[in-house]
């Protein structure tokens, strides 16, 4: 089975809040003097791929787009066991929205042919728009599947868990077909040694926006369909009310007390 | 000049009744369409449901499309996607408002691609801009760091809203409304994915999105077993366990109890926050609870910031003496 899994280069969302800062233009924000990395729903995607390839065999090819891209974040899913690196990177794609992304990716996907399951993060981790997925699915004409939490490969169909509220949908579907996957899948596998020095001697391919017949106004920027009017960072006033105590367990019996006199128990 | 106009609102069934993000939706379409001087209209696909019209017009709705079919029973996503799709290409109108649900942010996600525009999910605010007449859309991004204001360039404007954040009308059976059948229109080829079963996870006890007390745990918890006294503690107050995405991660506990952006938005009366930092993705699913009260060893820890009451330590030491306290003032 040949997989593209679409991945994206973000902010870390696991820096601490303090670092995080919105530029004054107030549309963008970066994690100050912490490094970007691959997106963390990105990954349980490539993990999702993986245990595809161990139980099936195929190609796994990772498609990442951006203006600048980091070879030292982008190749992670090569160390992790992916076979080949597709990147979109070119100040062109920059500033786009899921609509201008992800016709981006559908034409590169389209390029590249030759692949039974594409594999997107749920939402990427900086914007939640959860949307780029879809879109690519829409845009080629092919079943999207939401939120897995399980892929099991049959002969040319999938078997899908989908998390839901209450447990989950069991989903049959026809191949080809996009899927977004779920932390629920399982933690994503550490890069190995042996992984991480084979990733460094697969060069990526890259595809500037002539490459893919991509016209620069439907890309990044250019082609969004939803603007960013403002960014802003929602004040928290902290007036915890602290319950004192010269032990836990008194501190403990105090909370009780203030509790129940102002009535929230 | 756009030829789209007026405000439609999908609604959802769960167990033969319209949710009540649903009334919630049409809530805020109203207060929209007011100040746009535009109409509301509910679409209401599903099966046996000619009954339900009446209570969404009762909740603000001028206008309601009802898409009465078998093939609609249960949530197929190709079969809906199909029947919304040829419905609001008929209405075309300028807002279409969906919940934040299993369903809607999918079917939004998907239905925007296919009307060439695109969509805003989970949205905590919606008004209109007094200049462009534009809808601004805010929604949680960066995991919860931030929320932006976004607009929409092309017609229909689509946005799911997160459960709790706007408010349904107080339903008035005296107004009044239009009901329209619609046929579903359903496109046999364009049937491929297909739901073969559904499994329900049981719960015992009181569900977590319905609990008016909500006692979580997260990473400090340090495995299953801290999950059994959190739970002594919920019994005792009615309520249900929650709890962070590690300790879902880890395994202590179901998928199901996980609060956050990723598992359940809730709005609890009182919510407990046992060993839980206060992540911004986990405050995303719990922000919306009347009072917080976290119980962490660290003072610095984000969830200190949201929280109204709160106990610096411990929380092996804290919680058995606080239940037991509870359980003494509970008797008096």
């Amino acid at each position: 089975m040949n997989i593209i899994v679409c991945v994206k280069q973000v902010i870390d969302p696991e820096a601490p809040p303090a670092s995080f800062k919105i530029d004054t233009a107030g549309t963008k924000a970066e994690m100050k003097g912490v490094p970007p990395v691959i997106d963390p729903y990105g990954e349980y995607a490539v993990e999702a791929a993986l245990r595809l390839k161990e139980a099936k065999g195929g190609k796994i090819t990772v498609i990442s787009l951006g203006s600048g891209l980091l070879r030292e974040v982008v190749k992670k899913p090569l160390a992790m066991g992916a076979d080949e690196l597709i990147l979109l990177d070119d100040p062109a794609y920059d500033g786009g929205d899921s609509f201008s992304t992800a016709a981006s990716i559908a034409l590169a996907i389209k390029k590249k042919g030759d692949f039974d399951l594409i594999l997107c993060g749920r939402e990427a981790s900086d914007t939640n728009a959860g949307q780029t997925g879809p879109a690519i699915a829409e845009i080629l004409g092919i079943p999207c599947i939401t939120l897995a939490r399980k892929i099991e490969s049959g002969d040319g169909n999938l078997r899908i868990e989908r998390v839901n509220s209450a447990g989950f949908d069991v989903i049959e579907t026809p191949l080809p077909a996009l899927v977004t996957v779920s932390n629920e899948i399982g933690q994503p596998r550490y890069p190995t040694i042996k992984g991480i020095m084979g990733a460094k001697k697969i060069e990526p391919v890259i595809w500037k926006p002539a490459d893919i017949g991509l016209e620069t106004s439907r890309a990044g920027a250019s082609g969004r369909r939803t603007k960013v009017r403002r960014l802003f960072q929602p004040v928290h006033e902290g007036k915890c009310d602290f319950a004192a105590g010269e032990t836990p367990e008194e501190m403990a019996q105090n909370l009780a007390a203030k509790l129940r006199e102002a009535k929230v128990l | 000049m756009s030829d789209f106009n007026g405000i439609s609102v999908v609604c959802e069934l769960k167990d033969g009744s319209i949710s009540p993000i649903s009334f919630e939706g049409i809530g805020i379409a109203r207060t929209l369409a007011d100040s746009l001087n535009q109409q509301v209209t509910a679409i209401i696909p599903g099966s046996g449901i000619s009954g339900l019209a009446a209570q969404t017009i009762a909740q603000g709705a001028d206008k309601v499309i009802v898409i009465d079919n078998p093939e609609l029973k249960d949530y197929q996503p190709d079969v809906y996607l199909s029947v919304l799709q040829s419905a609001v290409n008929q209405l075309k109108p300028q807002i279409i408002i969906m919940g934040q649900t299993d369903t809607g942010r999918e079917v939004a996600a998907r239905l925007a691609f296919r009307l060439n525009t695109e969509t805003t999910l989970d949205c905590i605010d919606l008004s209109i801009d007094a200049d462009s007449k534009r809808l601004l859309q805010t929604k949680p991004v960066y995991g919860g760091n931030a929320q932006a204001i976004i607009v929409t360039e092309t017609d229909p404007q689509m946005v799911t809203i997160r459960t709790k954040a706007f408010t349904a009308l107080a339903p008035d059976t005296a107004r009044k409304g239009e009901v329209v059948n619609f046929p579903a229109v359903i496109d046999a080829s364009a049937m491929k994915a297909r739901i073969t079963e559904r499994k329900v996870e049981a719960v015992s006890g009181i569900k977590l999105e319905d609990a008016r007390v909500v006692v979580s745990g997260g990473r400090g918890i340090g495995g299953a077993e801290g999950f059994k006294q959190l739970e002594e503690l919920a019994k005792l107050l009615n309520g249900a366990v929650g709890a962070s995405r590690p300790a879902c991660d880890n395994n202590w506990i179901s998928d199901t109890a996980q609060v956050g952006l990723t598992g359940k938005i809730i709005a609890p009366e009182v919510y407990f926050a046992v060993a839980i930092s206060g992540s911004s993705q986990h405050m995303s699913g719990c922000s919306g609870a009347k009072t917080i009260i976290a119980i962490n060893k660290d003072k610095e820890a984000n969830i200190f910031k949201q929280a109204r009451f709160g106990v610096v330590g411990d929380w092996k030491k804290v919680l058995p003496a606080f239940t037991q306290k509870v359980k003494e003032l509970i008797s008096s």
